[in-house]
């Protein structure tokens, strides 16, 4: 159960990142889902990025909806500040902890379900507001908790583990992200964990709403032949147009690259982004030509992976509505509260 | 009978036909000859066209509520003639634009016709369209200046402070006015018997709405989060939070917002960011009405259960669905007080006027965050976005915002384990942590079971332990809220209770009734959960008659239930029509409840 303690000693030799922590330090609770379920792999590679990012633990806050995949905050990162709301509506809860924090790192984890159903209007809204967060949407394509119905990311034709195929379109996250402006769009599998991390470290660096679909099989309801997100399905089907490489600010871009074939987008913190372009005439800045080519590959029936869009002017919630630099929650109440003989004053024009 | 000073008359135009300025001309000019004066706006769920009222009450002995006896009609507009004509009272006096002819049907015996070719002169003096609408409505303030003895230095005065830079602005409205006052001083016996005479009793007086004092209550209690979708009766709360914060908010030097407004989605979006802002230490609230809190339930659950401070105004209107958003009601009292699903109750404050509105809002917030609970603020259309004339606000420098048990970073560095939900001291009360303080303060805020320890649990007995602690806290929240107001009277043997606006019409009720002979002690609740004085006044009178605004008697449900009486003891006092209540809805219901004992 999520109260099981892990041991809290660890071997000297492991390996420590800036602030001399070692990944362990990153880890929450034992995982409770089921033994090879996708998320608990993007669990890992969400502590293999802050650990390589070196952030404090304790500066982050974890918020989640709820199903299988907001269950997963409980299992990484530990020393921080987790918030398992209702069902659907974490991107309300983190847009106001955002308003009120600004300086706090938010990550948003979220499922098919939770983004794509009962929560589709608070997604579409928080991408709209470009609100700071990294939001990971592990992409499973079917109910869990309440076995195996599907859900709306479940591809038409895609056969439930009773066999029936589902007749309805899916909402493919990525296309709604990018036509609802979103500021950065990536899509990963929680089987290439290579792949996964360095479009975590971009995301968290990103000034903005960083959207990540993870496709995330299903071992127990969606992982059978005749489904589109099983490992087997998306292992074959999967085509990255863009390889990531994520530099922090303090390092310098030693890698050679041929000439066409990568660009650098330098981040908020100043950290930089390399796109290296896998597939021809795939430009991840162009919001439409991402759009389209998404599409025309869908149609091929592949996944396409990657940071598929990035958009290098990217302003935030807190800009766009002129907010003081400091948190809202550091101001002093007389900063706040104008006082006794203001309000007299301002009285006069209600007489 | 002298009716100086203590009359009601009410001005019927078309919605947008900017008949809102010339009535606030009206109000404030009768405010600062020292007369006490109340307005009330009876408008239509729409934008332009359909009927719209101003009702204004003159009373020297300073009652507030509304008086549905109107000794004047300003009629002007014939859509609503025949419903204007028969509101005016018997011997009264009917305005109306004398352009074009009257039909005969509309004529009255007992009413005085006065009419005034509103139209003709206005179209003779001004040139455009909008204009002459506009200066028809300024004209009608002149025409009442006369027939009521308004003073015209006064008028004159409040025009140059509204458009002293505008000069043009300034010269038609005042020759509108004198078309007005002219034209009536030529061809009537001026002034009316009903008519104004100077008082000075307005000094220490404002004129202001609930909604405006509401918001004003949030920026000194120093909200930093106001998240909000619009709906009826409740915008102009954030409009005024907004407008006060672009005035106080702006940090010297830089011009950025000491302050952050978030429009959301929908009420759903806007309680779960006031939820997530207020769990990140922001003081965060949101403004509503019925429908907004119904969307809300889920969420005020998860702060109740998580416990996680939240403040929300319910502006409420008249329900149930989209109901008649423009109308007045006390029908959320019982949605309040058990919001979401599951065993909650919550802490609720219910202001009788502006005045409280400003107060219970800024106390809101130190509850919110000391019981570390939603607080519901319940006002209604009638208190928010009416013009109330109240005592001036005031406000004490020495407070401080309660922000409750947050442990610091030196606190959390000294500790070894924090428990989230361990009452340590035994008042109900565990102390909380913000996000990014302390590696030792962290925890997982949920919805789903817990223990005292914060973590997940489905076991009964650590379930009912936190469950029963949070019911301990609310319960014990209750002497920390706003004490009832009670007002006795020698020999009385029933008494009367009432929640927020009502009391208006209640106290000027208890004065007519006591002049009949009826002696009534008053309580008016205002907070919830109920004080123990209250159970006291109800089991100390033989009857209590419960005054309120909804169908069902919402306030004498939670009575019933809260307390314990007997049914027998509350007989049930209601109007829930939509508009304001008035001391002749009070005075029936008390009586035909004592004839029916008798």
């Amino acid at each position: 159960m999520t109260y099981i303690a892990k041991p809290t000693v660890h071997h000297p030799a492991l390996q420590k990142n800036a602030l001399g922590l070692v990944r362990r330090d990153y880890e929450g609770s034992v995982t409770t889902l089921c033994a090879g379920c996708g998320h608990d792999s993007i669990t890992a590679a969400i502590i293999q990025a802050f650990w390589e990012l070196s952030i404090p633990p304790h500066r982050v806050a974890k918020l989640s909806g709820i199903g299988c995949s907001s269950k997963t905050p409980a299992y990484f990162l530990k020393e921080a500040h987790g918030f398992n709301g209702v069902h659907g509506r974490m991107p309300a809860l983190v847009t106001g902890a955002n308003a009120a924090n600004r300086d706090i790192i938010y990550i948003g984890i979220s499922g098919d379900g939770d983004s794509l159903s009962i929560g589709l209007g608070q997604l579409c809204h928080a991408i709209r507001r470009n609100v700071n967060v990294l939001y990971v949407l592990e992409n499973n394509g079917v109910y869990g908790l309440t076995k195996g119905q599907f859900s709306a990311s479940a591809d038409p034709g895609s056969l439930s583990k009773r066999g029936e195929a589902n007749t309805m379109e899916a909402i493919d996250g990525c296309l709604l992200a990018l036509t609802l402006g979103a500021t950065f769009v990536a899509r990963g599998f929680s089987g290439d964990k290579v792949q996964l991390v360095p479009m975590l470290k971009a995301g968290l660096s990103h000034q903005g709403f960083a959207f990540i679909d993870v496709i995330s099989p299903c071992v127990t309801f969606n992982d059978h032949e005749g489904s589109t997100k099983s490992y087997a399905y998306t292992r074959e089907k999967n085509v990255e147009v863009v390889q990531a490489d994520f530099v922090p600010p303090t390092a310098s871009i030693t890698a050679h690259y041929e000439p066409g074939t990568a660009r650098n987008v330098m981040l908020h913190d100043g950290s930089w982004v390399r796109l290296r372009k896998v597939a021809e005439n795939y430009d991840p800045t162009d919001r439409d030509r991402a759009y389209a080519y998404i599409r025309d590959r869908q149609k091929e029936g592949e996944i396409v992976t990657g940071l598929l869009y990035l958009s290098p002017d990217s302003s935030d919630v807190h800009e766009q509505a002129n907010t003081v630099a400091v948190p809202l929650t550091d101001l002093a109440h007389e900063d706040l509260c104008p006082g006794s003989a203001e309000l007299e004053k301002l009285q006069a024009r209600f007489r | 009978m002298d009716r100086t000073n203590d009359f009601a008359f009410k001005i019927a135009t078309a919605n947008g036909t900017g008949s809102a300025s010339a009535n606030g001309l009206i109000m404030q000019a009768i405010f600062r000859m020292g007369i006490p004066v109340t307005g009330k706006n009876v408008f239509p769920s729409n934008i332009q066209g359909l009927p719209t009222w101003y009702e204004i009450r003159v009373s020297r002995q300073g009652y507030t509520a509304r008086r549905p006896h109107f000794d004047l009609v300003v009629a002007l507009n014939p859509a609503t003639y025949a419903k204007d004509v028969a509101e005016v009272r018997s011997g009264g006096w009917l305005l109306y634009d004398s352009t074009w002819p009257l039909d005969g049907r509309l004529v009255r015996p007992d009413v005085t016709y006065l009419g005034i070719p509103l139209a003709e002169l206005c179209n003779a003096q001004f040139s455009g369209m909008r204009e002459r609408i506009l200066m028809k409505n300024i004209a009608y303030v002149g025409a009442l200046a006369a027939l009521l003895r308004m003073d015209s230095d006064i008028i004159r005065a409040l025009l140059k402070e509204k458009y002293g830079r505008k000069q043009a602005l300034m010269d038609s409205n005042q020759r509108a006015v004198d078309l007005g006052y002219d034209y009536v001083t030529r061809h009537f016996d001026c002034p009316l018997p009903i008519r104004l005479a100077p008082l000075d009793l307005t000094r220490d007086a404002i004129l202001i709405d609930g909604n405006t004092a509401a918001g004003l209550g949030c920026l000194y209690a120093g909200a930093t989060v106001g998240a909000w979708y619009p709906i009826t009766p409740a915008t102009s709360l954030m409009e005024a939070f907004k407008g006060f914060c672009q005035k106080y908010r702006q940090e010297p030097g830089t011009n950025r917002n000491r302050y952050a407004i978030l429009q959301a989605e929908d009420e759903i979006a806007a309680i779960g960011m006031v939820i997530g802002a207020s769990w990140a230490g922001a003081r965060a609230f949101t403004p509503t009405a019925g429908p907004g809190i119904s969307l809300m339930n889920e969420f005020i659950g998860l702060a109740y259960y998580a416990e996680v401070p939240a403040v929300i105004f319910d502006v409420q209107r008249t329900g149930p669905s989209t109901g008649m958003p423009t109308r007045t009601q006390q029908g959320d009292l019982m949605l309040c007080a058990y919001a979401s699903h599951g065993d909650t109750r919550h802490i609720c404050l219910y202001p009788a006027d502006p005045r409280e509105a400003f107060e219970f809002a800024a106390a809101a917030f130190d509850l919110a965050e000391r019981f570390q609970t939603p607080v519901f603020v319940l006002t209604d259309l009638d208190i928010g976005m009416n013009d109330w004339m109240i005592p001036k606000l005031t406000w004490d420098d020495t407070y401080r915002p309660d922000r409750g048990k947050v442990l610091s970073r030196d606190e959390l560095e000294h500790l070894k384990t924090f428990s989230r939900y361990l009452d340590t001291d035994g008042d109900g009360i565990a102390a909380r942590t913000l996000p990014g303080v302390h590696p030792h303060g962290a925890y997982f805020t949920r919805g789903s079971g817990h223990n005292r320890f914060g973590a997940y649990t489905e076991d009964a007995e650590e379930y009912v332990d936190v469950v029963d602690r949070i019911d301990r806290k609310i319960q014990r929240a209750a002497r920390a809220l706003p004490a009832p107001v009670v007002r006795t009277t020698p020999g009385a043997r029933a008494g009367l209770i009432t929640v927020g606006g009502c009391h208006a019409a209640c106290m000027e009720a208890l004065d007519l009734l006591s002049a009949d002979g009826i002696a009534v002690d008053y309580l008016r609740v205002r907070g919830f959960p109920f004080a123990e004085e209250i159970t006291r006044f109800v089991d100390a009178h033989e009857v209590n008659f419960v005054v309120e605004q909804n169908r069902d008697g919402q306030l004498r449900n939670l009575l019933l239930l809260e307390t314990g009486t007997p049914a027998a003891r509350l007989e049930s006092v209601r109007y829930y029509g939509g508009f304001p209540m008035s001391a002749d809805h009070v005075i029936a219901g008390v009586k035909a409840k004592l004839e029916k004992a008798a």
